[in-house]
């Protein structure tokens, strides 16, 4: 086992050594990205000077390493994929990909990477790439501080930023993806990291895991997509320290969970978003410590939840703080902070001497008919929703806080 | 000159004028008379526009009244009781008038005729009776009109304000006006009426100079006349109280 | 009319009942600016506010003016004055009041914090207009109503009960209406049904202009393409303004037949 990592690590050294650099500019013998490729022996690095290479198509079945010196543009022209790798190792940094095409019966990509076990893609740019970074059969793979951006407008002609599928080990991070259907789109990926990237303005989702388990991602920001977080059929799932901003619309959410089971919700900022986190079916769930402040709902619990746990939470200045379906059997929801509680703290340990209802009457009648929220701020419904304050009848007997909190909790994630 | 047709007017149950038809042709100075309740007042409010007849036809100079409104500038009118804004002052009461109703200088004459100075300056809710009704001659009098009705326009005055009244109204008189006076001071129509008329249960139960009235009742004064006229054919009269019944005299009464 | 409109818009604007309406409006908008940074937040705010107090005062306003300044009316009737112009203009002076009050106390601590310069300044406009409309409507309506009663309590409890009708019965009927019949598609019903309303218009004109109607999936997305469409707002402007011309008629037509 020792001598074996011994061994690697003097094959490792000893790249360099053996490696030529296979320089490609516009003016040079070798004035394509392809015959570059064509010429080079693998382990070598084929070095792209800047320039533009109007170029599609272009197959790699060899270890290489590509660097682009002064940003070097690789346009597609619209004609088709850029880069397709088929190899164990690739590593790419600094080019800028541009004009793929968008495809309504393939998913052409910007760089396709298949069957690799050891890749990294690095602070690249990528512009209307379609399907930007595209990740099939793969692991271990690192895909940092790129900058994708497109301008989708609908979700039928566009692609995500960055595509996996079957992978796992992957660490992404420091991305800046806007304008794409998702951000980050996994499916079937495990055991991976995903971490201070900034999702913005996707028109479905920021990130959206399928069938993904024991992945975690934390530090990263959401900002108006049109969810921020899907999360589907996962277990497992650590989510921490995110921001969920702005992520405002008819059908948005700042984290939507479906199917989804074990998991952690810590330390994360839903700010202004439709519905902070809506939830359905989901088991097992630990949300704690994050911050809900001025969502529409901050949190919406659908049908088939059950053994959550709702705690330590500040929930400020929702329009709703809580609308519970159905109200499930075995949700936990205590002591957390509600600016809307108006008891007492007469003992003054913190913790409010009458047990708080979060769900207004007026979310219960939202929840069962839609249309009701036209009276949203109607006088009758501030009446209604002070009768049912001081009465209950309809709002579910178990949603309730036993020991909500005086005042906010610290803040939590980024600011 | 006024042309009263038919008149019926109803509060209600209430049916206060009855088919009034009168005829006024300055000039001329007619107290208008009637027990309380007789319809004087609703009458008057009608030839103003201020009550709206059920049926009947107003005429002045010629015209009906009906939906108009500019023959109200030949009419200079006192109202009842003097019901003005509590919160302005009797300076800015009079200037508002003039705003609404056009510039005059009668005015000034008037406010030193009935003593008003001391006051102009004082708001209206402040002030005695008598002295609103004096804001209320002068707001009337200071328009020239060839029409004035003077609703109970001694109500209130003192005895020189009273004399001074009195001057003015025969002033006016002299001018060739119609003056119109409902009062429940008889010695008043002694002194200045030349016609009565005399409203009773919605109708006009009696036109003619003051000597017809007295004639015809048989009084040495207006007063005993009106209360002859009551006694004959008013809710004083035997009449009425036979067929009333149950209006007995008090027995206490008949002992004495 | 316009003579009287300004007698009685400068006694009214002398009265102390309009300080203190136009000082709560101050005090109340300074405060939530003060409070919060966040215009849209004092927007929405001033929104729950506006729509409460603009109809009731309005409404209380309007009674108690038209029985106090009786005298007045009475010395004016007896004036060459048409009456039409007497009682229009008494009701717009009214109004007008109000209204100023509304602007004066709303309007000068936003534009103190700059509201001009925001974002905001949209909403705010939308929040003042809708103010007003909902003054003058409510000022005809108690004026109307005050004028057909010569009972001052019938007059005062009367125009109460309208308010309360529309502030809030109408939108209790509605509920229960909407989930009544909660399996059928009720957007467009519940669009006419708001429309109609104009305290329940004004809400909704704001509410989608301070993009709530997100809250409302659907029925947030019909109703902002109606209100969002140029025929969508002009439905939504004469409705308001027929709310305002109606009752202004009654005055009208009532005035010509009443006794003084």
């Amino acid at each position: 086992m020792k001598n074996n990592i011994l061994i690697a690590a003097l094959l490792f050294a000893a790249f360099p050594l053996l490696s030529n650099t296979l320089v490609v500019c516009p003016d040079c013998p070798v004035n394509t990205i392809a015959k570059g490729i064509a010429l080079a022996n693998p382990c070598d690095t084929v070095l792209v000077q800047s320039g533009t290479y109007y170029e599609n198509n272009i197959e790699i079945n060899k270890d290489l390493t590509l660097i682009g010196e002064g940003m070097p543009v690789v346009d597609g022209k619209e004609q088709g994929e850029i880069f397709t790798v088929e190899n164990k190792y690739f590593y790419i940094e600094g080019f800028r990909i541009q004009n793929v095409g968008r495809s309504y019966v393939e998913d052409r990509a910007g760089i396709r990477i298949r069957k690799s076990t050891q890749f990294t893609i690095r602070n690249n740019e990528f512009d209307e790439a379609f399907f930007a970074i595209y990740l099939q059969n793969s692991s271990k793979g690192l895909i940092e501080g790129n900058h994708i951006s497109a301008h989708s407008l609908e979700e039928a002609n566009s692609g995500n930023a960055i595509h996996a599928w079957y992978c796992s080990y992957l660490e992404i991070a420091n991305n800046v993806v806007k304008g794409n259907r998702d951000g980050i789109y996994l499916e079937f990926v495990d055991n991976s990291l995903i971490h201070n990237n900034l999702s913005q303005d996707n028109i479905r989702y920021g990130l959206h895991f399928m069938f993904s388990d024991d992945d975690s991602y934390y530090d990263n920001e959401f900002v108006d997509n049109g969810a921020g977080v899907a999360v589907m059929y996962s277990k497992n799932i650590v989510m921490q320290r995110n921001v969920f901003r702005d992520n405002w619309g008819a059908a948005s959410y700042g984290l939507l969970l479906k199917d989804i089971f074990d998991s952690e919700i810590f330390h994360n900022r839903f700010n202004q978003n439709t519905v902070g986190i809506f939830m359905e079916t989901s088991n097992r769930l630990k949300i704690q410590q994050n911050e809900f402040s001025e969502n529409g709902w901050a949190v919406k619990m659908s049908g088939g939840n059950q053994t959550n746990i709702l705690s330590k939470n500040n929930f400020l200045h929702n329009t709703f703080n809580l609308s519970v379906h159905s109200a499930g059997t075995d949700n936990v929801f205590s002591s957390n902070y509600w600016s809307d509680y108006a008891g007492y703290d007469l003992d003054k340990d913190g913790v409010g001497d009458v047990p708080h209802r979060p769900m207004k009457l007026f979310s219960y009648v939202v929840s069962s008919t839609p249309e009701a929220m036209v009276l949203l701020r109607s006088l009758f419904i501030d009446l209604l929703n002070f009768s049912e304050k001081v009465s209950p009848i309809f709002t579910p007997e178990n949603v309730i806080d036993e020991t909500p909190l005086m005042t906010p909790l610290p803040v939590f994630g980024k600011v | 000159m006024i042309e009263i047709t038919g008149l019926h007017k109803s509060f209600g149950k209430n049916h206060v004028l009855k088919g009034v038809e009168l005829s006024l042709v300055p000039p001329g100075l007619i107290a208008i008379l009637g027990p309380n309740g007789s319809g004087k007042t609703t009458l008057i409010k009608s030839i103003l526009g201020m009550v709206i007849p059920d049926r009947g036809e107003i005429e002045v100079d010629g015209a009906s009244i009906k939906k108009a409104w500019e023959y109200r500038r030949q009419i200079s009118y006192l109202p009842q009781i003097a019901r003005f804004p509590e919160n302005i002052r009797v300076r800015e009461l009079i200037a508002m008038v003039k705003d609404l109703r056009g510039e005059t200088e009668m005015d000034v004459s008037l406010i030193s005729y009935f003593g008003l100075q001391p006051f102009l300056d004082k708001k209206l809710g402040n002030l005695s009776g008598g002295t609103r009704q004096k804001v209320n001659l002068v707001l009337c009098f200071m328009y020239d009109c060839p029409i004035v009705i003077l609703d109970e326009p001694t109500a209130g005055l003192d005895p020189v304000s009273l004399v001074r009244l009195k001057k003015l109204i025969k002033t006016k008189r002299e001018e060739g006006k119609l003056i119109l006076i409902t009062t429940h001071v008889m010695d008043l129509v002694e002194e200045l009426a030349e016609e009565v008329v005399y409203l009773l249960e919605g109708n006009i139960h009696f036109r003619g100079t003051v000597a017809e009235l007295k004639e015809k009742y048989q009084g040495r004064n207006v007063e005993e006349s009106i209360a002859a006229l009551l006694q004959k054919d008013g809710p004083f009269s035997l009449g009425a109280v036979a067929s009333n019944g149950h209006a007995k005299v008090p027995e206490t009464l008949l002992e004495n | 009319m316009f003579k009287i409109f300004k007698y009685s818009f400068f006694d009214l604007i002398r009265s102390r009942w309009t300080y203190i309406y136009a000082g709560f409006y101050f005090l109340f908008t300074l405060g939530m600016l003060m409070l919060s940074s966040d215009l849209s937040k004092v927007v929405i705010s001033s929104m729950n506010v506006v729509l409460i107090l603009c109809p009731l005062i309005a409404t209380m306003f309007g009674v108690m003016y038209y029985y106090n300044s009786r005298e007045f009316t009475e010395l004016l009737l007896s004036q060459p004055i048409k009456r039409t112009s007497i009682f229009t203009g008494q009701f717009l002076g009214l109004a007008t009041s109000l209204s100023v009050s509304l602007l004066v106390g709303a309007g000068i601590p936003f534009l103190m914090f700059g509201v001009f310069g925001s974002d905001q300044a949209g909403n705010f406009l939308v929040l003042l207009f809708n103010g007003v409309v909902l003054s003058f409507i409510f000022a005809a309506i108690s004026f109307f109503i005050a004028l057909k009663n010569e009972d001052k309590i019938k007059g005062f409890g009367l125009a109460i009960l309208v308010w309360l009708l529309l502030a809030v019965v109408y939108d209790g009927l509605l509920l229960l209406g909407l989930s009544w019949f909660r399996d059928y598609p009720l957007e467009k019903a519940s669009l006419i049904a708001s429309v109609l309303n104009p305290i329940d218009l004004s809400r909704v004109m704001l509410l989608l202009k301070l993009d709530i109607s997100a809250l409302m999936s659907l029925t947030g997305a019909v109703y902002r393409k109606f209100l969002g469409s140029g025929v969508g707002m002009a439905i939504s402007v004469a409705v308001l303004l027929i709310w305002t011309i109606i009752p202004t008629l009654g005055i009208r037509r009532v005035c010509l037949r009443r006794d003084f």
